[in-house]
């Protein structure tokens, strides 16, 4: 058993001491739990992140969700606490169908018990590794002439190049990327470019932009899994790439920007292992939707909403952000990054992607 | 309105009968002032032609609503029989396919029979029928009659209606096949016969073949009947459709008050209608005209009408010139008269709304029906006119959708045009949300697990249109419907928030019954520590006195549960007081101190400590399922499901008799 682990489990024993204590003194049982709003997001200056912020709520068994919570709370604690002892690690999922027999303290969607898990990483302070709980295999995807040795499940070292010794699909993130598991070996590239949809990264992919424009691409897969922005956060510390990040231009892809660059609201807690602060917006920005003439959507009113909620959100609040957003607003239309595919295949990788990353004076 | 006027004289002309027509009928809907001047160029038409042009006036403007309108024609007479004679309504409808798009109709009750010389007229010739002349509270001033049934079943299948009518148990039956000579509006009877009718000791039986189409939900025959029998709950019907039988129980022995006629009042008349009456009264004085034929006119009104109008009180009727009549029009209207009499109108009740409810909608099981509300009577235009409302929630009553709204005039179910009906509009304007139903923007139908019932009885209900389907708005009604629904509405909010408060307490006890002692489990055996005592910890969390009543129906007596509960910090010396009529208590344990309305018991309890009553009472269903709770000396607050014992407790309930 590590020390962490061990160190893990007994901030774990004290919230159970606590709800404990609160009972033994004729106290309604209580935890306090970080707001896990925007409303309640500061800036770090000394990461350059988003974290929380001091506002607190309580969770408190005078109320019928407060009640349930703790008691899941509970559940889950002693069922960390044994996994730790036996040596074992669960997905999140597995460990939502195990509390199936919690009884009273069951989940009823796994929604549930992944945010509760969250909940215990701000209360204590660990992570969910510490925890022996990990996600689902994201399998986001990197390209790019970089080594890298990664340790395997028979514990060897594995040395991999990820241009060279890999197929058309690239390496794939695993869910646990931290030194002891993946280190740097060796790389020749400017940057890294990182891509919300799959259908981009592979039109780079077979558009040889990394070989030409000596970058390392890596495929977001939608909003970011944590291993996925803990890789880009490493490369940009340890080895100096600066990233680059390229999306659909619509709301909901400024904000995977957002949790690449600034943090995810959901886990602003880990924010400084996750963010990559100097991460830069390429596009599609309303601008490009102006200046390439782009087919586009009409925004429904769920974009709308979504725009305008990220105009009181602290994280974009800069001149960039806010003069997009207002653009976007006004010309009131979307657009994807596949739709640069209207001036033909190559356009992307010899025009549009060449023009913005020189006027960004990446090359 | 101008056609079907044109039309409507013409029909009679061809058949030698004065072009006088019926009054309350046509006064519902036309301003006979353009009657009289219209009757001038009436051309001759036959009734055939008059029928097909008016197809949506007398609902027959579709395939589906002709077969809802010959039913609604069929069962408004049979149960307006029914009631003339005093007898409780058994109606059977049953409606069987013959051939694509024909069906045949057949409608039987159990009312006094008709003579066989009456049945051609009744049947067989539009417009016939005494009501057409009275001013009364009935079914029958909202159609064109069972006669123009037996027409619409000539004119789209070509075959005769066959009528059963029996009039004494010993006696046989008259079987008379019957059509009609649209050219004269006259009955022709193909064949008539004596036959063996065992079925019922009287009744009548009217079968015709129409063409038609039958249609499940909103607006559908079975949607007639069912809410017909909501609102005659003293009618047992019952409805066969293409082999499937529907029994809608007889909810009450008691037949409605009779409805009387009365004299039109002067508020209310207007030209044509006074010049008719002039042109026909036996009266040889104008005076005594006023005083003999309209309500509430004394010698002195009649005096004043006159004198505002400038005629001399002894000029005869006859006499009178247009420009006279219409000097006597605006007269009644300035001076002072009495409101007309309102004993006239047979409204349904509280008690059998709830009844005729409850009977047909037992299905949905509704968690609440509220207290029903019979207005006081009221004026429009002078003429009186009374409003009801019904009211029911919760239960399987789908949630998320706009709220049922019942339509009733004279006791007869409106299903059209429910957008243009006043009584919509009345729902529409009440700001639902501030008694617990949804209403986006705040106004409109509200949505929610509700369905609300609203019955309008006149002596002439105003329509919107010569179709009837509607109730117009007229300023009065509206207030009324409005003033009734608020009344409901009240009961509705103080119910739902008696419900949200008891959920809350619900949620409550989940946590300290189920929830904390898991806590308390969990925790000691992560700190490795002996269980903790929860006492303190529940008591805290509820901070309640908790008082429950559950009960539970079987055979006219009820099995019932008092439980009462200290969930407070402290101990708590309180008396608990509960409405019971002294005679229905078969057995209470323990037996507690009469007192009051009902019973009183002085309680003493430590925190967490309670206290059960069990009682067994008599009653019908409905009666206990809840029970009136009070608590008295304790702080009010911290009381769940009790009220402040009120300050009229000792004072005897007045009984409420349903007078005949």
């Amino acid at each position: 058993m590590s020390a962490e682990s061990l160190n893990a489990v007994k901030s774990l024993e004290e919230i159970a001491k606590k709800i404990y204590e609160d009972i033994d003194k004729g106290r309604i049982p209580s935890m306090d739990i970080p707001v896990r709003t925007k409303n309640n997001i500061v800036f770090d200056i000394k990461h350059g992140v988003w974290k929380y912020g001091k506002s607190f709520g309580q969770r408190s068994a005078k109320k019928l969700d407060g009640a349930y919570m703790l008691l899941r709370t509970l559940y889950m604690l002693d069922f960390i606490k044994d996994m730790i002892r036996e040596n074992k690690s669960s997905t999140l999922r597995e460990m939502y169908y195990i509390s199936e027999g919690w009884k009273e303290g069951k989940f009823h969607a796994q929604d549930e018990s992944n945010s509760l898990v969250e909940d215990l990483e701000i209360i204590t302070r660990y992570m969910r590794e510490d925890f022996k709980l990990r996600p689902e295999e994201d399998g986001a995807r990197v390209i790019g002439n970089i080594t890298i040795d990664e340790v395997n499940r028979k514990g060897i070292k594995k040395r991999i190049n990820c241009r060279d010794d890999v197929g058309d699909s690239g390496y794939t993130v695993p869910y646990n990327v931290e030194k002891e598991k993946v280190s740097f070996v060796d790389l020749d590239a400017d940057f890294v470019l990182a891509i919300e949809t799959g259908g981009m990264f592979d039109r780079l992919v077979e558009n040889g932009f990394d070989e030409k424009e000596r970058a390392v691409l890596l495929h977001l897969k939608g909003q970011p899994a944590r291993s996925t922005r803990r890789l880009l956060k490493r490369m940009n510390e340890e080895l100096n790439l600066p990233v680059v990040v390229f999306t659909d231009g619509d709301p909901w892809s400024f904000r995977i920007f957002a949790s690449v660059a600034y943090g995810a609201i959901k886990t602003a807690h880990l924010s400084e292992y996750l963010a990559t602060p100097t991460a830069e917006f390429i596009g599609v920005t309303a601008s490009d939707i102006l200046n390439y003439e782009l087919p586009t959507d009409k925004l429904n009113d769920r974009d709308v909403e979504a725009l305008k909620a990220e105009l009181s959100d602290p994280r974009f609040q800069t001149d960039f952000w806010i003069s997009e957003i207002k653009a976007m607003l006004e010309i009131k239309k979307k657009a994807e990054q596949q739709a640069l595919a209207k001036y033909g295949l190559n356009y992307v990788t010899d025009t549009y992607l060449p023009e913005k990353l020189q006027e960004m004076s990446i090359i | 309105m101008v056609l079907f006027l044109n039309v409507l004289g013409a029909c009679f002309s061809p058949c030698g009968r004065n072009v006088y027509i019926s009054m309350p009928y046509v006064q519902t809907m036309l301003n006979e002032n353009i009657a009289e001047v219209l009757a001038e160029r009436q051309k001759e038409i036959s009734v055939s032609e008059f029928f097909e042009r008016n197809k949506h006036v007398l609902g027959f403007d579709s395939p589906v609503k002709s077969l809802i309108t010959a039913v609604k024609e069929g069962v408004d007479n049979a149960l307006d029989a029914c009631e003339e004679a005093e007898i409780l309504p058994d109606l059977t409808v049953e409606i069987r396919k013959v051939e694509r798009n024909e069906y045949l109709i057949a409608i039987q009750d159990n009312g006094p029979g008709i003579v066989k010389r009456n049945i051609p007229k009744v049947f067989g010739q539009l417009l016939y029928g005494s009501r057409f002349h009275a001013i009364r509270q009935s079914r029958g001033q909202q159609g064109i009659g069972i006669s123009g049934v037996v027409m619409y079943s000539q004119l789209t299948t070509g075959r005769p209606a066959r009528i059963l009518s029996k009039t004494a148990k010993k006696m046989a039956a008259n079987e008379v096949f019957l059509s009609i000579d649209t050219k004269h509006n006259r009955p022709e009877v193909v064949k008539e016969d004596v036959v063996l009718w065992d079925e019922t000791e009287h009744g009548t039986r009217v079968e015709v073949y129409i063409k038609g189409r039958l249609l499940k939900g909103r607006q559908s025959v079975y949607e007639y009947l069912r809410r017909t029998a909501i609102v005659n709950p003293h009618a047992r019907i019952i409805y066969e459709e293409e082999g499937k039988k529907y029994i809608f129980e007889r909810a009450t022995d008691k037949l409605p008050k009779k409805t009387v006629e009365i004299r039109p009042h002067p508020y209310g008349v207007e030209l044509g209608t006074l010049l008719k009456m002039l042109k026909h009264s036996k009266n040889r004085q104008i005076n005594a005209f006023l005083m003999n034929e309209f309500s509430r006119v004394s010698a002195r009104v009649a005096e004043d009408i006159c004198s505002a109008a400038e005629i001399d009180p002894k000029k005869k009727p006859k006499e009178i010139s247009t420009d006279e009549a219409k000097k006597l029009v605006n007269a009644m209207k300035k001076v002072k008269i009495m409101a007309p009499p309102s004993d006239c109108l047979s409204p349904i009740g509280a008690h059998l709304i709830k009844k005729g409810l409850r009977n047909v909608l037992d299905e949905y099981s509704p968690e609440y029906y509220v207290p029903p509300i019979t207005r006081e009577p009221a004026v429009y235009s002078g003429n009186p006119f009374q409003v009801e409302v019904g009211m029911v929630y919760g239960g399987n009553l789908p949630k998320d959708q706009q709220v049922e709204i019942l339509r009733f005039a004279n006791r007869v179910p409106l299903l059209y045009q429910q957008g243009a009906c006043a009584i919509t509009h009345a729902i529409e304007r009440v700001k639902w949300k501030q008694y617990g139903l949804e209403q986006r923007s705040g106004k409109g139908i509200p949505a929610g697990p509700a369905i609300i019932l609203v019955h309008v009885a006149s002596t002439r209900v105003p329509f919107t249109s010569e179709a009837k389907e509607a109730v117009a708005d007229i300023p009065e009604i509206i207030e009324e419907i409005d003033k009734g629904l608020k009344e409901c509405a009240r009961h509705l909010r103080l119910h739902i928030k008696k419900q949200e408060k008891k959920k809350k307490v619900r949620d409550k006890f989940e946590i300290v019954q189920k929830i904390i002692p898991e806590i308390a489990k969990k925790s000691a055996e992560i700190v490795g520590k002996p269980v903790p005592p929860i006492d303190k910890t529940i008591t805290k969390i509820m901070g309640v006195l908790w008082v429950d009543y559950e009960s539970k129906y079987a055979k006219g007596a009820f099995d019932a549960k008092i439980t009462v509960i200290n969930y407070m910090e402290k101990k708590a010396k309180f008396s608990l007081y509960a409405e019971i009529e002294k005679e229905d208590i078969a057995s209470i344990s323990p037996e507690g101190t009469p007192d009051g309305r009902g019973i009183r018991w002085e309680l003493k309890l430590e925190p967490t400590e309670s206290f059960e009553i069990s009682l067994k009472l008599r009653g019908e269903r409905g009666d206990y399922s809840d029970m009136e709770l009070y608590t008295d000396g304790v702080n009010q607050v911290h009381v769940v499901g009790a009220e402040p014992l009120p300050g009229d407790w000792t004072l005897e309930k007045t009984k409420i008799v349903e007078v005949n």
